[in-house]
Formats: structure tokens, sequence, C-alpha cells
């Protein structure tokens, strides 16, 4: 279930005034099960990048494989890909569309070709999955608050039972309760049916506390990719390019300068407070 | 896939024209729209086709980008010319087959009917391509001014029509995210008869629509929220003002509508190609 990227460019409106490198030699792995953020800020290519993984845009020249297929190839079958590659936007205002959230959710299991039964079933599956609350069900998708939207369009893409789930910054526009509780559940989702997350974020407080692996964008080129805590460790060129590191990193390297002896890597509030015990019991 | 719809969308650049009033621009498309349409001779299109493409070097906007407008209007362009191909009866038969045929003067009106339509997209193109919408409605607006002693809205219908022209590439950018959104969900927008795919539409057509009305509504608050009560009183950050600049062009292009005229009318001078 792995997508893999081989010096993957992209261009916008090649041969205009408005001619963009969007994408610069990008080479990476996704494996099957990992949890990987990606992270960037805006203009840096992140959603060009997850936009080649279930083909809805084209590399101008590179090579894209799922599961050692070249995606490319003459006669790829681009529609079961968007099945198993299972892309969800930044807003869920532009996919929400039906009269009714279920019959909304309904509508990708349906493209798939499955009976009636079958989508209701897959529907009430991914809607219990992302935690929707039931009566809610039949109400239209657009008097939803932006919590539930956004859960909405998640089931929406879930129900076509995606391998991978790519999701463009899930949290925008939330109150830090919202965000919480649609990231966790986006854990909980992985830990329970193992799927693959790639989770799109310009927050590294969000990213650093779910996910095992991040890749860093920068003007269309991959900067960095590896575990937050190598990641991070670069946290004075993350500045430079406008990105942060956890504000738990700066705290670790100020005790550390002034002289208390932490261990610097520590990228969440819960490891960084246990580091400080430590450290302080000695 | 939608961004290629280039009507109404500005090219960035530093020309002459794009320096030039808006005001200058919006005039001279017109007179030179005119001048299309007295036109009856081979020599006076080949007048205009030396104007527009001097003009077009002008403006420094590929010529790419421009003919990119003409794909909008290939069905109307190919009616047009088939319908003045076989329905005008004037002049000597030059084909017939079944109960069609194509006379001289049918030939002539349907050539210069395409070269016509061609030559007014691509002006108009090249006005919208080198004039901001914003500049382009205060030039609007400035010239139907005097309509205002007719009780005419003219700085109301000024600001629609800004709004209108702003809104597009919003509008375009936003249909293409829909689309891709509702693509990753196996939406299959292009395949199928008319029918089917025009029902496969409405799974873009509910969001956008819900989408332009919030963003009206936005608008609306934020004008409001500004003080905005219409164009009396109202005065502007920059107001228009001709420079030397558009004197020489206002000179240049009457030139051109007077040689363009003469030549068109009483010249004898008919080169026919057959």
């Amino acid at each position: 279930m792995s997508i893999k990227l081989e010096h993957v460019n992209y261009i916008y409106s090649a041969g205009t005034a408005y001619e963009k490198q969007a994408l610069k030699d990008v080479s990476l792995e996704i494996l099957p099960g990992q949890f990987v953020g990606v992270i960037g800020h805006t203009g840096s290519g992140k959603s060009t990048l997850i936009q080649h993984l279930n083909g809805l845009v084209k590399a101008n020249s590179g090579v894209i494989y799922y599961n050692g297929e070249n995606i490319y190839a003459d006669g790829y079958d681009m529609k079961s890909l968007r099945g198993q590659v299972g892309l969800v936007f930044q807003y869920p205002e532009h996919q929400l569309f039906e009269e009714d959230v279920l019959s909304d959710v309904c509508f990708g299991p349906k493209n798939q070709g499955l009976s009636k039964e079958d989508c209701e079933k897959r529907a009430f599956e991914a809607l219990e999955l992302v935690g929707f609350p039931e009566k809610y069900y039949h109400q239209s998708p657009f008097e939803l608050s932006g919590g539930q939207k956004r859960r909405a369009a998640i089931a929406g893409v879930l129900a076509m039972k995606p391998k991978v789930l790519v999701l463009d910054e899930p949290t925008a526009g939330l109150d830090p309760a919202g965000r919480d509780d649609i990231l966790d559940q986006v854990k909980y989702l992985h830990d329970q049916t193992g799927i693959t997350v790639v989770l799109v974020s310009h927050s590294m407080e969000d990213i650093a506390r779910y996910v095992e692996r991040i890749i860093v964008m920068n003007r269309g080129e991959k900067m960095f990719d590896g575990t937050p805590k190598e990641v991070f460790a670069h946290y004075e060129e993350l500045e430079q390019v406008g990105l942060a590191a956890p504000q738990v990193t700066y705290v670790m390297h100020d005790l550390k300068a002034r002289g208390i002896p932490v261990d610097t890597t520590a990228t969440t509030v819960e490891e960084a407070a246990e580091e400080i015990c430590r450290a302080l019991k000695r | 896939m939608i961004r290629e719809i280039t009507i109404g969308q500005y090219y960035p650049a530093d020309s002459f024209i794009h320096r030039l009033d808006p005001r200058v621009k919006i005039v001279c498309t017109l007179l030179f729209l005119i001048s299309l349409f007295i036109q009856n001779s081979l020599l006076g299109y080949l007048i205009a086709t030396v104007f527009l493409a001097f003009v077009i070097h002008a403006s420094k906007v590929p010529f790419k980008f421009i003919i990119k407008g003409l794909k909008a209007i290939i069905l109307l362009l190919m009616f047009t010319v088939v319908m003045n191909l076989f329905l005008t009866k004037d002049g000597a038969v030059l084909v017939r087959f079944w109960i069609f045929q194509i006379t001289e003067g049918g030939l002539k009106l349907s050539v210069f009917m395409a070269v016509r339509l061609i030559y007014l997209i691509i002006g108009s193109s090249l006005m919208t391509l080198t004039t901001t919408p914003n500049a382009l409605t205060d030039g609007i607006e400035s010239l139907l001014r005097p309509l205002n002693k007719f009780r005419v809205p003219v700085h109301e219908v000024a600001m629609i029509m800004s709004i209108a022209l702003r809104f597009i590439p919003i509008l375009l950018e936003e249909t293409d995210k829909i689309m891709k959104a509702q693509i990753a969900r196996g939406a299959d927008l292009e395949s199928g008869n008319i029918l089917q795919r025009t029902k496969a539409m409405v799974p873009v057509l509910v969001p956008l629509f819900v989408s332009a009305f919030r963003r009206a509504n936005d608008l609306a608050l934020a004008m409001e929220a500004r003080c905005y009560f219409g164009g009396e009183g109202r005065t502007k950050m920059k107001p228009l003002l001709y420079r030397r600049q558009d004197y020489l062009a206002y000179a240049f292009v009457a030139a051109y509508v007077v040689v363009a005229f003469v030549v068109g009318r009483f010249v004898p001078f008919h080169i026919w190609i057959f």
C-alpha cells in the first residue's frame, strides 16, 4: 500500500506570466500504516504535493508508484486509485451538497458502484468512526457547525474505504477544542483501523503531538523528512524559512542554556514535563 | 483545467498599453470594433490586422495567451460561418450541390464575419488583459457619468460590474477546487451523454451556489461596515487624469479609424484571391 514519488516536478500555468514551479524534484515514500505530517507555510507546495497522491494533478515530470504500479501508465485505473487514496480537502463546504448528511456520505460509495444498502451501511460505519452525532444524520449538511461539517466531509471520504487517508489542513478555522477533537478522532481512526494517514498542517504543535514522521516542504522542495525529534533538532533552520518548532522545544533549549541538564529533544508538553522533573530530581 | 478561460482576466505586465488611462482603452476598443464592421474590403482588413498586431506587440501580452480566449467562441464562430456561407444569395454561384449553393457574396460575407468576430474577441480581450477590472469600471463610470442627468444610477451599475468582474477568477478557482473535491470522491464529470453529464454537475453546482451567496453576503456586510452608501458625494483616491501618452493614443487610433474608413469605403481597390 505504499506510495512512492520519484523526482516529481510540477509547474502551474506553464508558459504564462503566472508560471510558478510548485514542486521541485520531490522524492519520497509513504509506507503502509504510517502517520505522516506534511508541514510548510502557505505556498510551500504541500497542497499541490498531496493532490499528486491520488492523481488529481499530473506531474510535469517524474513518476508516482502506488503499490509498485506507475499511476501515469496507460490504462491505469484512476478511479480505483481515488477510492484507495482518499483525499479530504481543506474546506468541507467544497464537497457537501446533498439534502442530508447521510446521502452526502453515500456519494463516494455510490460512485464506486455499490448498491443502496451497501452505501448506507458504509455511511453509517464511516459516520460512527469520525464520531458524528447520530441525531444530525438526517439534517442538511449546510446547517452544521464547522467541526461537524468537517466530520461529515471526512466520513464522506472514509465511506469509500480508502487504504490511505489524506487530510488537507483539517483543523483550519476551528477553535482549539474543535481542533483537538478532530485530531484525536483521526488518531483514534489510525490506531483502530491501521489506515495510513497523511496530515497536512502549518501548526507544528498539531503535528508534533500526533505524527510519527514529518515532511517539511519549503518553496516546492522537500526540506526535511524524519521523526519529529530529528526534524525539530533543526529548529533554527525551520525558523529561517518562516516555520517554528513547538514551543516546548524553545523552553527546553532555554533551560539547557541556563544550566539545567535537560534533554532538548522533547516534542510534546507531556514529554517535556517528565524530562524537567527527571532533570530537577537529580 | 478550468483556469484556461481568459476572458475578463488581467495579465500583469508593464507596457505602454497597460499604462494608458482606462477611458482611452475603452473608447479605442469601441472605435476599433466599429471600424471592423464598416470595413468591406480585404485591404481594409489588412490594415486592421497590422493595427491589431502592432497593439498586441506593444501590450507585451503573449499571443498564445490572447488567442486562448477564442476557444470560448469556436461554436458561435462555426455557426456564423456556416449560416452566412449557405444562406447568402448574392453574386455568381460558385458551388452547387443538392439544395445547397455557395455564392461569391456568401463566401465573402462568411469570411468577413469570421474575421470580424475573431478580431472583436481579440480586441476586447486585449482591453481586459491590459486593464485591471477596477480601472476598467472606473473608466466606464467616468465615461457614462453624463447619463446621471437622466437618472441612470451610473455609479451603482459600475459597482455591480466591477464586483461581477472581480468575482470571475475567484469563482473559477472555487469551481476548480470543488470539482477536485468531488472527483476525489469518485465523481465522474467527463464521460456519459449530455443528460448524465448535466446530472453529474449537481455536486459541483450546489456547493458553488452556496459559496457564491455566502461571499455576496460577506461582501455586502464588509461594504456596509465601511459606511458604503452609493455614489453620491463619493470621491476617488486616484481620480482619472489624461496624460500626454493618452492623447497620443487617441490620435493614433483616430488616424487608424480615418485611414480604415477611407480605404474601406472609397478606395476602389478590391483584391480578390479566388
